[in-house]
This record gives C-alpha cells, structure tokens and sequence, in this order.
C-alpha cells in the first residue's frame, strides 16, 4: 500500500461538513451530543428495564413537538396508550394536549403472541402502514419506536423480523425522520437482540446502578458517527421535569474570571482579604473544627449577597432551614426577610438520600432555577458518607467547575477533624488544592478561655493577612477582633 | 377427545366448536337469515402476489370447509390505515378469526392449508405436531 488508507467518501464528508443534528432539548444530552441526535436518522437507545428509556424517547417526541415545532410519532410496543399518557403526564408533559393539537400521534402496538397462527409467507407491511399514516397524519420529523425488541416475542419468525428490521431502518432514513428506536440490553450484545447491527449512526446506552444502597441511572454514548462526542459516563436524573444528564465534567479550565469583588458579610474579614473581600466567582472553603463558626461564616456571605440584592442558592445537608433560620437569627441575620423575597433559597437534604451523581444533578437544576449569585454547601463532609473518597473527589471537582464556569461564588464549609494542628490543615475530601480562598477556624482555649481563632490560610489573586484573629459571634453579629498581644500564640 | 376432525372431501358443515357455547348451527344448513357463524376479516398490503395467493386460499379453505356459514371481508390496509391501526394489524397478509371466538391470527399467505384449519379452530393443533396421525 502506497497510500495510508483514507476514509470512506460518506465519513469524509460528515467529518468535513459535521453531520446536522436534531437537538433533543433534554437537558445535557444535546451538550455530550455537540448539539443533538443525528438528523434525519435512526439513534439506538439500548438499557435494561427501569433505566428510562421510554421516557427519553418520549421526551425526545414532546420537547420536538413543543420547543422545535417537529411534530412526531411515538409507537409503543410495550405500553398502551392510557399508560404512557399517564405515565408523562406526571412529569409535566402535556402529551394529551399535543394530540389533539395534532403534533403528536401515538399508535401502541400489542400483539398477543397466543393468537397468532403462522400459515406461510408474511412481512411486517402492517407496521410501515401504520408508521407511514401516522407520520403522515402529523407532518412528523421525529419517531419513536418504544421497545422495538418486544417484536421478537410476537413475531413466530426471526428471520421474516430481521429482514423486516432492516428494511424498517432503511424506510426510517428514507423518510428523513429523526428517529429514536429504544430495546432492551443484553447479556453479551449491547442489546438483547443486537438492534445494534441495524443503527450504526448513534447508540446510546443507559445504566442502573446500585452503590452504596444508592441508585444512580447513568448515560453513554456508545458510538455517534461523524460526530465528536463526550465519552464518559453522565449520571441521569429523573424527576418532576423529566430527564436531565449531568454533562459537568465536561467543563474545561478555560473558564473567565472577575475581578469584581463580593463581601463576606464581615468587614473585618474583608479587611484580611486585600481589604475587599473574596472574588466573585471564586471558591470559598471555610473548615474547621465543630462549633467554630463554619455555618455562621457562611450565612454571613448569604447575608451580604441577599443585601446587595443578589441572590443565593442554600445547600445544607445537616440542619433544616428553619434551624438555621432560628440559629441566625439568635446572632442577628434576618434571614426570614430573604427567603420570603425570594432572594435567599434553602435546600435541605440529607446526603444519603440520594447517589452523590443525584446530588450534583439536582445542584445543577436548582442553580438553573435559582440562577444564585451565590451558592453554600454546608458542609461539603457529609458527602464522605455516601461515597468513595475519590468519588467525592471528583463530585466536589465538577461542582467546583461548574460553579466558576457559571460565575458564582460558592463556599463550602468542610469539618475538620482532632485536636492535632497539622491535621486542620488538611480537608478529608482532598480539595483544598481546587480552591481559591480557605479559612480556617478552630476553637483555642487560651488561658481557660475557649476562643474562636480564624486564619486566612490561602486566598489566590490578593494580598491577605497571615494574622490570625479571634471570631466573636454575638446577638449584633459576627466580628473580628486582634488577639491581644499576650494571647497571640506562638508561630505554629 | 376434543378433536375435531374432518374428513378432507366433505362438504358437510363441522360439528359446532364444543369450546362454544353457540348453538345456532345445529350442523344441517346453515340458517338463512342469522349471521353467519365464521366471520373472518382478511388485511393484505395491496394486491401484491402475495396478498392474491393469500385471498385465493382463504376463499378454497372456507369454500372447502366452511360453505354457506361464513363471511369473509378483504381490506387493503393501503387503503385503511386506521383499519389496521385499530385492528392492530402488524404482519401482511393477516386473516383475523372474529366468530367464532376465540379470537385468532393468521398471519402469511395461507399456503399451509393444515395451519389455517389450525388457526380457524378446524383442525386440532396435535395433527401437524404429529404427522403420523
């Protein structure tokens, strides 16, 4: 061989043109898919029962029909029509709507395999007749073949099916619909009865967990011709709003940075950080041992964003928000006046509840809904119950990324544990490498008093103070004040 | 024995199904003016070669063992799509068994003689199990 061996005409031309896609308008997908499914042609969604697939095909048909004004056919051979209706209507789809409006047909097919008697030669011409009315009747752009594989239990003959299969792909392209054709996984093919070998532009793969006694569904792109994709896996979530996957770790380090600055609430503190307080947009890690003052730090920066009109996104996973409300209050932070304009938002929830990629989907959706200003997890130790080190790790990381890509300021108060001096200066959760500005609080008993010292142990970008101080936390408020020179320490 | 056999050049009626509980064809004639006993509705894609040997064997197999107690219906789904939607109607050709009940399928061109007396609850399914019998 002279040449090295070039690619074929058609990858050529994808890779040169990239290929035209069909935007899912589910949240995430179109983001790891570089903008959508293939146009105009079939996508494989294989997984096993439970981990979503009807409703990402049915997602797919709605979101076409009501944000990208492609009406669509959704053909079921799983459910009955009642059922789906039902099943989307819960999740905000107003399915029935959109069929009557037109935009959307939905034929369920059922076949009783105990009916049927084979008596020779057959297609499978009654499933592109109705495919076929149906698209028409619609002015379809987009189909769904819902557990496509259950032909398999009701057609007697494989091979009519297979050959049938086939022809149906090529009659899908043919059409030019965006399609999404969803079976079941298999033991040793992707799926049960390798539906691969009939999609080869896109095939997506959906997975369901157990770890830790916490499920996670989770999203691969298996393959996607012509087109550049992410690779890893994305979890999913599914809830009141539909389906979301959790693109997070697809953000780089290019993100901007701002030299606006935003008050921490306390003005000596400020002081110690250039005088100006932290960076908008930085990450703030407040750690330290129980009781230091970690919680009313943090509400001392909700404060100030709220005051200056800005809002904030609570995330605690110890106290409820009317604890903390009571709590702050008793230390002088209306916090009452925030919540109910709207500018202050609490999310309490326990960490086990959910998987740790739950957890940072639903932080993803709140921050798409609240669009804060600011956000506080407090504190971000709790996640060490639910996974893995290193998972958590990872999770902090993308929070991390994702925040700074989005310009908000995030705080995280972290427990430090022990008496041992060396030992505060470490986070368990390993991110202090990933942070911009960390305190450190820590209670000292100097000379019978127990007192609340506070360090700037690193703040990136600005000229802070290596002095520590004492944290008074009274009814007025939280303040800073010089040791006197007899308590200071000596240096550690 | 629940089987029902038929003798193959006999053009008398069948004894009636005895998993049915009719009793309008007492197995003489059949009677003028009550609906017939069989009433099959045969879905084809067209008149394609298929879909003519499929028609041209549903008719001998009802002329053969059916005659005069039957009434049989041919819809070209290309024609009635909402037909075969509501009739769920998947596989061409596809000859469905309304009367008398249970419902059956009988899907393909109807060659096989032997299935569609299967299918038409004419022939017990132990016959073509067993072609010694």
């Amino acid at each position: 061989m002279s040449e090295p061996q070039r690619m074929t005409q058609p990858d050529q031309e994808a890779f040169v043109a990239g290929i035209s896609k069909c935007p899912t308008g589910i949240r995430g997908l179109d983001e790891i898919t570089d903008g959508g499914l293939p146009l105009g042609r079939p996508t494989l969604v294989a997984g096993a029962a439970g981990c979503g697939k009807t409703l990402i095909a049915m997602e797919f048909i709605v979101r076409g029909a009501r944000d990208f004004d492609e009406p669509g056919v959704f053909m079921a051979f799983e459910e009955s029509a009642g059922e789906l209706i039902a099943n989307v209507t819960s999740l905000g789809f107003a399915l029935d709507t959109l069929i009557d409006q037109g935009r959307v047909a939905i034929d369920c097919v059922e076949i009783e395999r105990s009916e049927i008697e084979e008596t020779g030669d057959y297609d499978l011409e009654g499933l592109f007749v109705r495919l076929g009315s149906a698209i028409a009747e619609v002015g379809a752009r987009r189909v769904a073949l819902d557990g496509l594989d259950a032909l398999f239990a009701a057609i007697p003959s494989e091979a009519i099916l297979r050959g049938e299969l086939r022809r149906l792909f090529r009659w899908l392209k043919a059409q030019g619909v965006s399609a999404v054709i969803t079976a079941e996984r298999g033991e040793k093919t992707l799926t049960r009865h390798g539906l691969e070998e009939y999609v080869s532009d896109c095939v997506i793969f959906l997975d369901h967990r157990v770890s830790n006694q916490v499920a996670t569904r989770r999203l691969r792109i298996y393959k996607y011709r012509g087109s550049r994709h992410g690779t890893n896996e994305y979890p999913i979530l599914i809830d009141e709003q539909g389906f979301s996957v959790m693109p997070i770790s697809s953000v780089g380090l290019d993100h901007r940075v701002s030299r606006e600055r935003v008050s921490s609430g306390i003005a000596e503190l400020d002081e110690m950080l250039g005088g100006r307080g932290y960076y908008k947009g930085s990450s703030i890690l407040v750690s330290g041992t129980s009781g230091a003052g970690k919680t009313s730090l943090a509400i001392a920066l909700a404060d100030s964003i709220c005051r200056q009109g800005g809002r904030c996104l609570h995330w605690s996973s110890e106290e409820s928000p009317d604890q903390i409300l009571r709590n702050m209050a008793s230390i002088g932070f209306d916090l009452a006046t925030h919540l109910q304009s709207g500018r202050l938002h609490c999310h309490a929830v326990r960490p086990t509840l959910y998987g740790l990629e739950n957890h940072l989907v639903r932080l993803h959706k709140l921050v798409g809904s609240v669009r804060p200003d600011a956000v506080i997890l407090d504190p971000i130790t709790s996640f060490t119950a639910i996974g893995e080190p290193l998972e958590v790790r990872i999770m902090l990381t993308r929070i991390i990324d994702f925040l700074k890509g989005a310009e908000i300021t995030a705080l995280f108060t972290g427990l430090t544990q022990g008496t041992d001096p060396t030992a505060w200066e470490r986070t368990d959760e390993g991110v202090s490498s990933l942070i911009d500005t960390w305190l450190l609080l820590r209670m000292a008993n100097v000379k019978g008093t127990r007192r609340r010292l506070i360090d700037v142990l690193k703040s990136r970008g600005m000229a802070h103070s290596h002095q520590a101080r004492e944290l008074l936390i009274e009814d007025s408020g939280i303040s800073l004040i010089d040791l006197p020179s007899n308590l200071r320490e000596p240096a550690a | 024995m629940t089987a029902i056999r038929l003798p193959p050049s006999t053009h008398e009626p069948p004894p009636p199904d005895s998993r049915s509980e009719e009793r309008h064809n007492p197995g003489t004639r059949p009677c003028d003016s009550s609906a017939p006993a069989y009433v099959l509705t045969l879905y084809v894609a067209s008149l394609t070669p298929r879909s003519v040997i499929a028609i041209q064997s549903v008719k001998e197999v009802c002329e053969r063992h059916l005659q005069g107690q039957y009434s049989l219906e041919v819809v070209d789904i290309y024609e009635q799509p909402s037909a075969a939607k509501r009739e769920q109607i998947v596989a061409a050709p596809t000859l469905i068994k309304r009367l008398p009940l249970p419902l059956r399928r009988l899907i393909g061109d109807m060659a096989d003689t032997q299935r569609v007396l299967v299918g038409l609850d004419l022939k017990a399914r132990d016959d073509i199990s067993n072609p010694l019998v």
